[in-house]
C-alpha cells in the first residue's frame, strides 16, 4: 500500500470526528428549534430509536455473533462488541439488581462529547447523548428484548463518569411460551 | 469501518427529522434545505481544520479543489471524486458517480425528487470547508440519475 499505516488511523479518526461534529451540529440545531430541554431530549431519543432499529441489522451482519442466552450476556455484547465497533470505546458493565435485569454501562471516555466542554447554563437538563439511549432501545427491541434505557450519570452535568442504565423489561408472553 | 453506517443513518435521520418538524410547523421546503446546509457548514469548518492541521500550504484555488476531491472526499466518503471540471474562471464541477449517501436509495430515476434533500448537508460541508480555507463560495448540487451527482 502506498499509504503509511499512520495515515489510515488518522482517516478513521477523521471519520469518527465527522460523526461527532455532525451530532454536535444536530443538537445545536435542535436547541435552536425547541425551547424546552425535554423536547430536545425526546427528539434525540426518537431519532436514536429509528437509527437503532436499522443499526442492529448492520451490527448483526458485521459481527456474526451468536444468540445471547441471558441479559448479562446481552449487556456484555453491547458494551464489548457494539460500542467498540461503532464508537471505539469499551464501557464497563455492572449489574445493578439482584434479579439480573438491570445493568449499567460505565463510560469514562465518551467520544460524542469530544468537542463539548460544558453545557450552556440555560440548558442544564439537556441529555446531550440521548441519541445513544434511543439507539440501544431501538436495537434491543428489534431482537425482541424490551428495555428502558436512560442516563444515570452524565459527565457533562458534573458527575464523575457517564453511566447508561439498561433495564430489561420482562414481557408477559415470555412466561407463557416457556410453560408450553 | 463501521463508522460509515452510523454516519449514513444519522444523516438520513437528520433529513427526516428536519422535514418532519417542518410539516408540523409552518416551514416551507426552502428553510429545511437551509437548516441542513448550515449544519453541514459548521461541520465542514470544523472538519477541514482538523484535517489540514499538518498538510502543506495550498498553492492556489485549483490545488484546494484537488485536495477536496481527493483527500477530503476519501476521508468522508471513502472514495475520490470521479471527475473534476473547471472553466478556470471560478466554476468547478465535481462529479461523483456513486455518491455514498444516495447509493442506498435507488439506482436510477426513482425517488429523484427526494435526492436534493440528501445533498444539502454535503453542499454545506463543502462550503464550510472552503470557507475555512479562505474561499467564499456557493455550492449547489444536481442529480440527474442516482447515485451519480454533481
Amino acid at each position: 500500500m502506498s499509504r503509511s499505516p499512520g495515515r489510515k488511523q488518522e482517516n478513521h479518526k477523521i471519520s469518527r470526528e465527522l460523526f461527532v461534529l455532525t451530532y454536535g451540529a444536530l443538537v445545536a440545531q435542535l436547541c435552536k428549534d425547541y425551547e424546552k430541554d425535554e423536547d430536545v431530549n425526546d427528539c434525540l431519543d426518537r431519532m436514536g430509536y429509528s437509527i437503532g432499529v436499522r443499526l442492529i441489522d448492520d451490527f448483526l451482519a458485521r459481527s456474526a455473533v451468536k444468540k445471547c442466552r441471558s441479559y448479562s450476556e446481552t449487556a456484555d455484547m453491547i458494551a464489548q462488541v457494539a460500542f467498540k465497533m461503532y464508537l471505539g470505546v469499551t464501557p464497563s458493565v455492572s449489574c445493578n439488581s439482584a434479579t439480573g435485569n438491570e445493568f449499567s454501562l460505565i463510560l469514562d471516555k465518551n467520544p460524542l462529547v469530544d468537542f463539548v466542554e460544558e453545557l450552556p447554563a440555560e440548558r442544564a437538563s439537556l441529555c446531550y447523548c440521548n441519541l445513544l439511549c434511543g439507539v440501544i432501545r431501538g436495537a434491543l427491541e428489534m431482537v425482541h428484548l424490551a428495555a428502558e434505557v436512560s442516563f444515570l450519570q452524565d459527565r457533562l452535568k458534573g458527575d464523575a463518569v457517564t453511566e447508561i442504565g439498561i433495564t430489561f423489561l420482562r414481557k408477559p408472553e415470555d412466561k407463557k411460551h416457556r410453560r408450553n | 469501518m463501521a463508522d460509515e453506517a452510523l454516519f449514513l443513518l444519522l444523516h438520513s435521520e437528520m433529513v427526516a427529522g428536519v422535514y418532519r418538524a417542518a410539516e408540523q410547523g409552518e416551514g416551507e421546503n426552502g428553510r429545511c434545505t437551509t437548516k441542513l446546509e448550515s449544519m453541514g457548514f459548521r461541520v465542514g469548518q470544523g472538519l477541514i481544520e482538523r484535517f489540514t492541521k499538518d498538510t502543506a500550504r495550498f498553492k492556489d484555488e485549483l490545488d484546494i479543489m484537488k485536495f477536496i476531491c481527493k483527500d477530503f472526499w476519501t476521508t468522508v466518503f471513502k472514495k475520490q471524486i470521479d471527475n473534476l471540471r473547471t472553466n478556470h474562471q471560478g466554476i468547478y464541477v465535481l462529479q461523483d458517480n456513486k455518491f455514498r449517501l444516495l447509493t442506498q436509495m435507488s439506482a436510477g430515476k426513482q425517488y429523484l425528487e427526494h435526492a436534493p434533500k440528501y445533498l444539502a448537508f454535503t453542499c454545506g460541508l463543502i462550503r464550510g470547508g472552503l470557507s475555512n480555507l479562505g474561499i467564499k463560495s456557493i455550492v449547489t448540487a444536481e442529480v440527474s440519475s442516482m447515485p451519480a451527482c454533481k
